[in-house]
């Protein structure tokens, strides 16, 4: 047995042909990922290191492509919203209505307060669990696994809020062109309220554990940074563009969804590294919770003021886009049409072309519809930070240490479904 | 800053070169011809008033009808100082669908351009690195072109030539 495993060995030994550049060079080649667990997703980089020195990255994409682009040009305008679930799963809420918003506008559709502030207070929501999910995974791959157990019991909270309100967790496929397709239940509110008096201790506690905690910000200060203009150059949008310190955000910048009627704070960084963008995420995040406290006391005004605002979750000329209610569908004719017709997809969109960003939990998510009065769009792109930003990689790791290179990755919060859409 | 005054900084220096003005829901649109894209680009980045140094998007759409325009690649810019927005269109033939690329004004641009090459085959003239980014290497065709059908032609039970498109329309 021994002797026949010698044979093989040397038998490869022989047919093994190294080249001479292979055999001089004192670096190691490192395959990070695609499947390695410190990824958190399926992409790959091969490290060239030097000892724990990092001297280049060579990143390859694409691992997870489903074609969305391609099969929205098939889908009639409803279908695609499952699709948008699924570039940033994390908040997938935003996506869905990012999306709802832009048909909004080719309609020219103007939707009621009060489903302006439920979506503003869902897709917060969606924002908070998101920068949730980041920070904690940040501290997870520094070593500081009970940041992250902790803070999942509320991310599973506002799972909870997505179900009462849409009956999924995850992929929410939530709302509908014109609003929501049903009111918030009783049990949405009580588990909102919930959330809203409970969170801010478990966040402080949070904080209490990692942002002063002198090994974390050993490891975060100086990690993975990048300059404004490099940060700008490279397409950089959201949180990771204000840790480096330019304070855009679409919700200012251009509000949609009534963000104008909010008072919020954008928080930036100066330098741009791990440290940075940690504490411009926990700082959203505390803004966040400021906007859903607004967002519901902002509804409970409408609602005192007209208790029939209450029943208002779509806007009422968006009935040739909302399904109308069942126990309608089952006994008036014309219920039944629309119903027909809209889950056939036949709805009437003018032809037009039209671009529409929104702030997702990542950056600028943005729907470039080019629409030719079908029933599936022409063309449609959606503008993914993820994979705008992600180029960045190789120049914010270079020169750095292995383990710095890994919390860079976390820290830009890559998400596969949006990298590779 | 509003859309005229971008218009006619524009006009003022490339004249009639940019054609096909239009402003479909607010955004300022026109087309540039594919030989001074880069100037273009180069223009609106260093103007002292126009300052578009944002590249918000870049991708392609296929138009097979449009016959010697077959291919457009279209450009999203943002100026975020003002908070004004551009889209900038440049139609190539399928035959020679050469554009030059703008990787060396935006880092932002050398993916989007690459995966504009992966789904429409729009050959970016000068960057650094055109290979296909989402789909495989050895991918012999460029799948969102319109002559390729999400599902197979044969199939007559999901032709919903009565709702719109048919599989085999395009």
């Amino acid at each position: 047995m021994r002797g026949s495993n010698e044979g093989l060995m040397s038998e490869q030994n022989q047919h093994i042909q190294l080249s001479d550049e292979s055999v001089a060079k004192q670096t190691t080649t490192l395959n990070l990922g695609p499947t390695h667990p410190a990824t958190h997703g399926v992409f790959e980089n091969i490290l060239e290191i030097d000892g724990e020195k990092v001297l280049s990255a060579k990143q390859t994409v694409g691992y997870i492509h489903r074609a969305f682009e391609k099969i929205a040009e098939r889908r009639p305008y409803y279908q695609i919203t499952p699709l948008t679930d699924r570039l940033n799963y994390c908040s997938a809420p935003i996506n869905n209505m990012g999306w709802h918003m832009t048909i909004e506008k080719l309609l020219g559709l103007k939707l009621p307060k009060r489903v302006e502030y439920m979506r503003v207070l869902i897709m917060e929501l969606a924002r908070i669990s998101d920068h949730l999910i980041c920070n904690s995974v940040v501290a997870v791959d520094t070593g500081a696994l009970t940041g992250f157990t902790y803070v999942f019991q509320w991310r599973e909270l506002i799972y909870e809020i997505y179900e009462e309100i849409c009956g999924s967790r995850l992929t929410t496929n939530m709302g509908r062109v014109g609003g929501f397709e049903r009111n918030f239940s009783d049990v949405a509110w009580q588990k909102i309220d919930k959330f809203i008096e409970g969170f801010p201790k478990v966040m402080k506690e949070f904080e209490d554990l990692l942002t002063r905690n002198r090994i974390f910000m050993d490891r975060c200060i100086g990690a993975g940074p990048i300059s404004a203009e490099r940060a700008l150059n490279y397409g950089f949008t959201g949180p990771n563009l204000r840790a480096a310190g330019v304070d855009y955000d679409v919700r200012i910048a251009e509000p949609y969804s009534s963000y104008e009627d909010f008072d919020f704070k954008i928080p930036t960084g100066t330098v741009g590294d791990v440290y940075d963008r940690y504490l411009v995420r926990n700082m959203e995040i505390w803004e966040s919770l400021s906007i859903v406290k607004q967002a519901v006391e902002k509804i409970k005004q409408l609602e005192n003021s007209d208790p029939a605002q209450k029943h208002v979750f779509y806007a009422p000329e968006s009935d040739k886009y909302h399904l109308p209610p069942k126990e309608d569908v089952y006994t008036k004719m014309e219920a039944l049409i629309y119903h027909f017709k809209m889950v056939m997809g036949e709805i009437a969109v003018p032809p037009g072309e039209i671009y529409h960003g929104v702030e997702g939990a990542n950056g600028e998510v943005g729907y470039y519809l080019i629409s030719d009065g079908g029933r599936a769009p022409y063309r449609l792109h959606f503008r993914r930070p993820c994979f705008i930003y992600y180029q960045a990689f190789p120049e914010m790791i270079k020169d750095g240490l292995l383990s710095d290179a890994i919390i860079a990755l976390s820290s830009l919060n890559v998400i596969a479904g949006e990298l590779d859409a | 800053m509003t859309n005229e005054i971008v218009k006619d900084r524009l006009t003022e220096r490339f004249g009639d070169q940019l054609t096909g003005w239009e402003g479909p829901y607010g955004m300022l649109t026109c087309t540039m011809p594919a030989g001074i894209n880069m100037e273009v680009l180069q223009f609106l980045y260093d103007d002292e008033q126009l300052r578009f140094r944002f590249l918000t998007d870049l991708t392609g759409v296929h138009y097979p009808d449009r016959k010697g325009e077959e291919l457009c690649v279209v450009y999203h810019l943002h100026n975020m100082i003002d908070g004004i927005r551009l889209r900038l269109k440049t139609y190539v033939p399928v035959e020679k669908p050469d554009v030059f690329s703008v990787t060396k004004l935006y880092s932002a641009a050398n993916w989007m351009e690459r995966e504009t090459y992966d789904f429409f085959g729009v050959n970016f003239v000068g960057h650094p690195d055109l290979r296909r980014i989402l789909n495989v290497d050895e991918m012999e065709h460029f799948p969102m072109r319109k002559e390729f059908p999400m599902e197979d032609p044969t199939r007559m039970d999901k032709d919903d030539e009565m709702f719109g498109r048919g599989s085999t329309v395009v």
